[in-house]
Formats: C-alpha cells, sequence, structure tokens
C-alpha cells in the first residue's frame, strides 16, 4: 500500500466525483443544444456551478468554469490588466500568477513584486502602498501550495477600498481546506481548482464579481456568459461540483482532520529527527494540511527517491516538467539560501490519510535521512 | 545490490539499465537535466521521456535529477575559459570526472547505490597481481569511449560498471529490440551535447563576458601580419578554415596564443609534433612508470593510437614523443596511453614539441 502525501500537488478523485462523472461520460450532450441530451448536460453544469459557488459563499452566474486554476489565473490577470496598466503581486504565488504577471510586463505592463518575511507572509501594508494609480489589478494567493503560508487577503481589501483596484486570489490551495468566502475576503476574483479538493484535473473556475469588466481571452461561443468560450467539459465540471460540494460538507473535519495529522507528523519529526527545520508559519493562520521542513545536510531530491522506493509519495523544491526539483522560489523569497531551497521537503495530507500512514513515515523517514546523511558525509 | 543507472535517453544506457536488470540488482535509473538553455542535443524533455519510457517498460523506478549548477561550473564554464586561453577543451572527459563519477556517484550512495553504471563503450579489468581494477577499451573499438574515462580513479573504477562494453553498437541496437525498447531505433548523439549544431565559437560568444572576445591577428611563423582573425576561441590547431588568409599554400593553425590574441599559421608539415606534453597526468598502476615506456598515444577521440615512447617527468607530468612525426597536436585534449587493450594512463596536453 503507497502512501500518498502530496495532496498540494494533486488529491486523489473522491469516489463519489468519479460516480457523477461516469454519468456523463459515453453520452452525448452539448449544453448549448436544444435537444434532451443538451439539457441533461446544462442542467447538470449549472447544478454544478450551483455547488462551486456555494462553496466559496458566491452566487452561481458569477462563476467561469476553466481547463484548471492556471487559465483562471490566466483569465483573471490578462483579462483585467492591459499595458501600461500594471499589476502588484507577491514573490511566492505560483508559476501561473508570476509568469502572466512577467509576460504582461514584458509587454508594457508595471509589475511591483513583493517580497515576503522569513514565514513566507506578505504584509498588507506593503501591499496597499506598492499600488501606484496605473495599478489594475492586485492578485495575492490566499493559502501558499509549498508552505501553507496565508495572506492577509481581507486586509488588503480593506486597504485597496475605493480606489477601484481590483483584487484576485488564487485560492486552489485553500478551498476544501479553510474558510473561503468572496464577501468575507472582500476580493474581485479568485481562482480554483477541482483536483486539488478531490476533483478532477483539468477543470477550475475563475469567480468573477458581478460588475467586473474582463476581457475574455478566448474568444468564440457565448458559453460562460461569454467570458470563456468553447464547449464545456461537461464530465469534469460535474465532477468538480460533486467535490466542492463535499469539500463544503465536510470542512470543519477536514480541517480538524488535516491539522491533527500534521502536528503529529511535525511533533514526531521534531522528536525523530535532529536538526529538522520547519519552513513556513510557526503558528496559524496557515493551511493545515501542509508540512514543509528542510533536513540539513539532506538533500531533498535524494529524500524524495528513497521515499519513493519505500512507498510514500511526497515532493521537493518545485519540479519541472521532467520531474527534477529545482530549487523552491518561495523558499528563495523567504530567505533561505539556494542548498535550503533545495532540500525543503513538503508533505501535504488530505481527507485520505490516515494515523498509520502517518506513523509509517515517522518510521521510515528518519531512518532515510540518517542514511542520506551518512552518504553525503562519507 | 542497488545499482543507479545513469540514463540519457539514448540506446546504449537503456541496453546497459537492461543487462543490470537482467543481473538481478535493484536498479535506479537517474536522468541528469544538465544544459541550462536545452537547445543542445542533450537533455531535452523528450530524452528524458525515452528513459522513463524504458524504465516502465524493464520496469524499474526513474528520476531526473537537477545538475544544472554543477554543469555550468565544472563543464560550461571551463568550456568557454579553455576556448578564450587558445585551447580545445574536451567537455566529455570533465563531465565524466566531475558530474558522472563525481556527483552522480555521491548521490547514488545516498541512495543506498553499491554501483553506479553507464552505457558507455569500456570495461573493466583486473590486474591479477596487484587486484586493481584496470580500465580496458571496449570490445567495439569504433565505439570504444576510454578516451574520455581515463580520468577515472581506482576508486571509480571499483564501483563502477560498464554493462555494454563487450557488445557492438549493432549486439546493443538488437539487445534494445528484442527487449522491445522504444529507443532501439533512436539514432546515436554527435558532437558536445551542449553546443547547438556543434557550433563551438557561438557558443564561446554566447556565453563569454564581451570584453573577453578580442579580434587579433594572424600571423606566419615569423610573426608577420597575414590577416586578421574575430577572437582565438574560433580556432584550434589544426584547424584550416576560418584563417582568411588567400593565395599562397594551404596553411593551418599552428598554434594559438591567446594573451597576445595571435593565431599562428603555417604550412601542414610544420604542424606535425614530435611529441607533446602532458600535464595533470594519472596512472593506472597508481605511480608513474620507472623508466620511458613504449605506449600506443591517443590524442583525440578519433584518432587511432599512435606508437610512442612516454616519461614521466614528474609525478603528475610526462613527455611523450612520438615514434613518427604525428599529425597536429591541440592543446586542451587529452593524451591517454595505451597497451594493447588497457588504459595505462593519461593527461592533459598542455603543449606540442615541435
Amino acid at each position: 500500500m503507497r502512501i500518498y502525501l502530496d495532496h498540494n500537488a494533486g488529491a486523489p478523485l473522491r469516489a463519489e466525483a468519479r460516480e457523477a462523472m461516469l454519468r456523463f461520460l459515453g453520452v452525448p450532450g452539448n449544453p448549448s443544444s436544444a435537444h434532451r441530451e443538451g439539457a441533461r448536460a446544462r442542467v447538470a453544469v449549472e447544478a454544478a456551478r450551483a455547488e462551486v459557488a456555494a462553496l466559496i459563499g458566491a452566487r452561481p452566474a458569477e462563476v467561469v468554469f476553466t481547463s484548471g486554476a492556471t487559465e483562471a489565473n490566466n483569465l483573471a490577470l490578462r483579462g483585467l490588466v492591459r499595458p501600461p496598466n500594471g499589476l502588484v503581486t507577491t514573490a511566492i504565488e505560483h508559476a501561473s500568477v508570476l509568469e502572466t504577471a512577467r509576460a504582461l510586463a514584458a509587454d508594457g505592463a508595471g509589475l511591483a513584486v513583493l517580497p515576503v518575511d522569513g514565514e513566507g507572509r506578505v504584509r498588507a501594508g506593503d501591499v496597499v502602498a506598492a499600488c501606484a494609480p496605473a495599478t489594475a489589478l492586485v492578485s495575492v494567493g490566499l493559502a501558499n501550495g509549498e508552505v501553507g503560508s496565508v495572506a492577509p487577503v481581507a486586509a488588503i481589501a480593506a486597504g485597496l477600498r475605493g480606489t477601484g483596484m481590483r483584487l484576485h486570489t488564487d485560492a486552489a490551495q485553500a478551498a476544501g481546506r479553510m474558510p473561503v468566502d468572496v464577501r468575507a475576503l472582500g476580493v474581485d476574483l479568485l481562482s480554483l481548482s477541482a483536483h486539488k479538493l478531490g476533483g478532477p484535473a483539468g477543470v477550475g473556475a475563475l469567480w468573477v464579481s458581478r460588475g467586473v469588466a474582463l476581457r475574455p481571452q478566448t474568444t468564440g461561443g457565448p458559453q460562460e456568459r461569454g467570458r470563456r468560450a468553447g464547449t464545456e467539459n461537461v464530465a469534469g465540471v460535474v465532477g468538480f461540483g460533486e467535490a466542492a460540494r463535499l469539500a463544503r460538507r465536510e470542512l470543519t473535519l477536514a480541517a480538524a482532520h488535516a491539522a491533527r495529522l500534521v502536528d503529529r507528523l511535525w511533533a514526531g519529526i521534531q522528536t525523530r529527527v535532529p536538526g529538522a527545520v520547519r519552513n513556513g508559519p510557526a503558528s496559524p493562520p496557515r493551511s493545515p494540511n501542509t508540512l514543509n521542513v528542510s533536513f540539513p545536510g539532506c538533500r531533498g531530491e535524494s529524500l524524495v527517491v528513497l521515499l519513493d522506493l519505500a512507498g510514500i509519495a511526497v515532493s521537493a523544491g518545485s519540479a519541472c516538467a521532467a520531474g527534477a526539483a529545482e530549487p523552491s522560489h518561495v523558499l528563495l523569497a523567504m530567505g533561505r539560501d539556494p542548498e535550503t531551497a533545495r532540500s525543503g521537503l513538503r508533505l501535504s495530507v488530505g481527507a485520505g490519510t490516515t494515523d498509520a500512514d502517518v506513523e509509517r513515515v515517522l518510521v521510515v523517514l528518519p531512518e532515510l535521512v540518517a542514511q542520506i546523511r551518512r552518504g553525503a558525509a562519507a | 545490490m542497488r545499482v543507479v543507472v545513469a540514463m540519457s535517453g539514448g540506446v546504449d544506457s537503456a541496453v546497459a539499465a537492461a543487462r543490470c536488470v537482467q543481473a538481478g540488482h535493484d536498479v535506479i535509473g537517474i536522468s541528469l537535466r544538465l544544459a541550462r538553455d536545452g537547445n543542445g542535443s542533450c537533455c531535452s524533455l523528450d530524452d528524458f521521456h525515452d528513459a522513463g519510457a524504458v524504465a516502465e517498460r524493464l520496469g524499474f523506478p526513474h528520476y531526473v535529477f537537477d545538475f544544472r549548477d554543477v554543469f555550468e561550473r565544472d563543464v560550461v564554464r571551463p568550456f568557454v575559459a579553455e576556448y578564450l586561453a587558445g585551447r580545445t577543451p574536451n567537455p566529455c572527459a570533465r563531465c565524466n570526472e566531475h558530474v558522472k563519477f563525481g556527483l552522480l556517484w555521491r548521490r547514488a550512495r545516498e541512495l543506498g547505490a553499491a554501483r553506479l553504471a553507464t552505457g558507455h563503450y569500456a570495461r573493466i579489468g583486473v590486474d591479477h597481481e596487484s587486484g586493481r581494477p584496470l580500465l580496458r577499451t571496449a570490445a567495439d573499438a569504433t565505439k570504444d569511449q576510454t578516451y574520455f574515462l581515463f580520468a577515472l580513479t581506482r576508486a571509480d573504477l571499483e564501483r563502477t560498471l560498464f554493462p555494454i562494453g563487450e557488445l557492438t553498437k549493432d549486439e546493443v541496437r538488437s539487445e534494445a529490440r528484442a527487449l522491445g525498447l522504444p529507443v532501439a531505433e533512436k539514432p546515436d548523439s554527435m558532437e558536445v551535447c551542449f553546443v547547438p549544431a556543434g557550433d563551438a565559437a557561438g557558443f564561446v560568444e554566447r556565453h563569454a563576458a564581451p570584453e573577453a572576445l578580442r579580434p587579433g591577428l594572424v600571423v606566419d611563423e615569423a610573426g608577420r601580419e597575414i590577416g586578421r582573425h574575430h577572437g582565438v576561441h574560433r580556432f584550434t590547431v589544426g584547424q584550416r578554415r576560418g584563417l582568411g588568409v588567400a593565395g599562397g599554400a594551404r596553411r593551418y593553425v599552428k598554434a594559438i596564443d591567446a594573451a597576445a590574441g595571435t593565431v599562428t599559421a603555417a604550412p601542414a608539415a610544420a604542424l606535425r609534433a614530435s611529441g607533446l606534453v602532458a600535464r595533470q597526468v594519472t596512472w593506472a598502476a597508481g605511480h608513474p612508470p620507472a623508466h620511458e615506456t613504449s605506449v600506443a598515444v591517443r590524442i583525440r577521440h578519433r584518432h587511432a593510437p599512435m606508437p610512442a615512447r612516454v616519461a614521466a617527468v614528474s609525478p603528475a607530468e610526462a613527455r611523450v614523443r612520438f615514434e613518427r612525426p604525428g599529425p597536429a597536436v591541440t592543446p586542451g585534449q587529452a593524451a591517454v596511453f595505451y597497451r594493447d587493450d588497457l588504459v595505462l594512463g593519461g593527461g592533459w596536453i598542455a603543449e606540442a614539441i615541435q
């Protein structure tokens, strides 16, 4: 039995979501069609939209389905920022925000990338102070997928009130793990990913508050109220809706479950592995399911391999397209040296993670760290 | 026994891995991300996918490690610096020494491996008297890669496997076909892996500090100006192209003086060296020979070994005298000493003896 502790890379598809999707595989049905097959698909997509909206306290009409959080982030940034207008973001954002911001900057958009502190937090005041009259959008991720830090999004929203600047947050790593409510956050746009919360990969959503004028990046048919053309991924959207429904229903329990397991993991690692250093916030607020640890003298790359061979899936640093670990830009932004930034091991738990899994990791991990340290010292 | 196999994505390392699996080893395949800008012929995503597909087919785990920093430091920068210093570098030998048998071995040891296997065409024998491992040329002389492996130490050889050293290239391909490996028909890699289209001068120009690229003079053997050039890094000893010298007899690069920025051109006969000086010499026996010794010396990868006599000047320096005046001697390349199929030692060519 393998132990999967990489839910921040992608959570397993929930059985209920899979069942819901199967009802829409192998049958025709374009939601834009007039016939019964089309109507059935249309009803299912709209029901899923309502579930996704409910997860974040939004109105269904404001939810735009996309191919994932990456597309949602692209749509938010490219849909609102037109050079020479600019944007403000932080150094620890996901690549789909940072690289899109850099691409816009290369086209002449103003860009401010704000630093974070040693625990991976940006200060709300810094974000607001970095805004200039030409700033069209502020994009600050809610929960960081690598270290679990949580940004003060509501405080940033309060600071921006009345400026006319729009605020976007990538909540892909927060939804299903902590309460996410668009009104409480005070944001204008919010990105979601289905496969981070037990839905299928290849589906996501951008929530766009009513009244925000978004330039569509995909043009064609009138789908998604003209904000994202193209026939809907009906089965994927249905799976997303079901996963969102479960996430909303189970949120309190899931967060407590994750926090308890992560606390056990960290407590055990501290006792059993000399020199372990936790990367990320020392105390809440933080994403409850994420533990990022460096083991000095022990390469994260080697540890990922040995854990994999021992049946435990975790990740280190950022992964390139081939799966090679690169120094994490998040740990670098938090002031870690490049060697430490390569050694951060990320363990992220999910609904299916058990106490037995944690116990097994706490038996295997210390021995493997010691093995690597012996090899590195020899 | 756990064995890490260095996998390039090509057919040679794929068959090397297959043979390790057949031998009953606990195999881990590792591919290395080396080049910073993946526009050379190596380290492309396709190569990693090919290596991964082979591992999947043979049923062992495969990973990709990011070695770009060490490759840049130990291979790419010295490559650029050597050209700027008027020498012709041998990056494959450096990569083997520092990257594959250096850092990759250290990683392999962290993973609990007892051996590192590669798809090189070379063999490892044993000296029956001392028990020392000895580097031997491949069974397929046309593919032999010992020229790039001479710097491996005794400790390196003791933990290394060359599983295809007894095979010809045709045999490697037919083994790959028999195993259904998806890389069986993949073309051989050529040239230096990180230099696109074999354009070393262009690579140096993109990676050197602009002030290091200086034009200079082409002179004859008497030091008279006979032309101009755009930088010493564009030349290698023995080269004819690019001298821009019109008329008269054909001339070749005889010497490069990077400090003065001059390239000396001369007729072919003037390039025929009678020997060379090699530095950073290592000896398979662990110490230099006591007396001048008859060997076959190889001074370029594609050249056949030539009969010569080698004498140690000091533990790390040797003088080589060719039995017959040889072709052009290129500083920066390796000089590797053979007796029959044994590698006796080798070093880096510092200068020609005319």
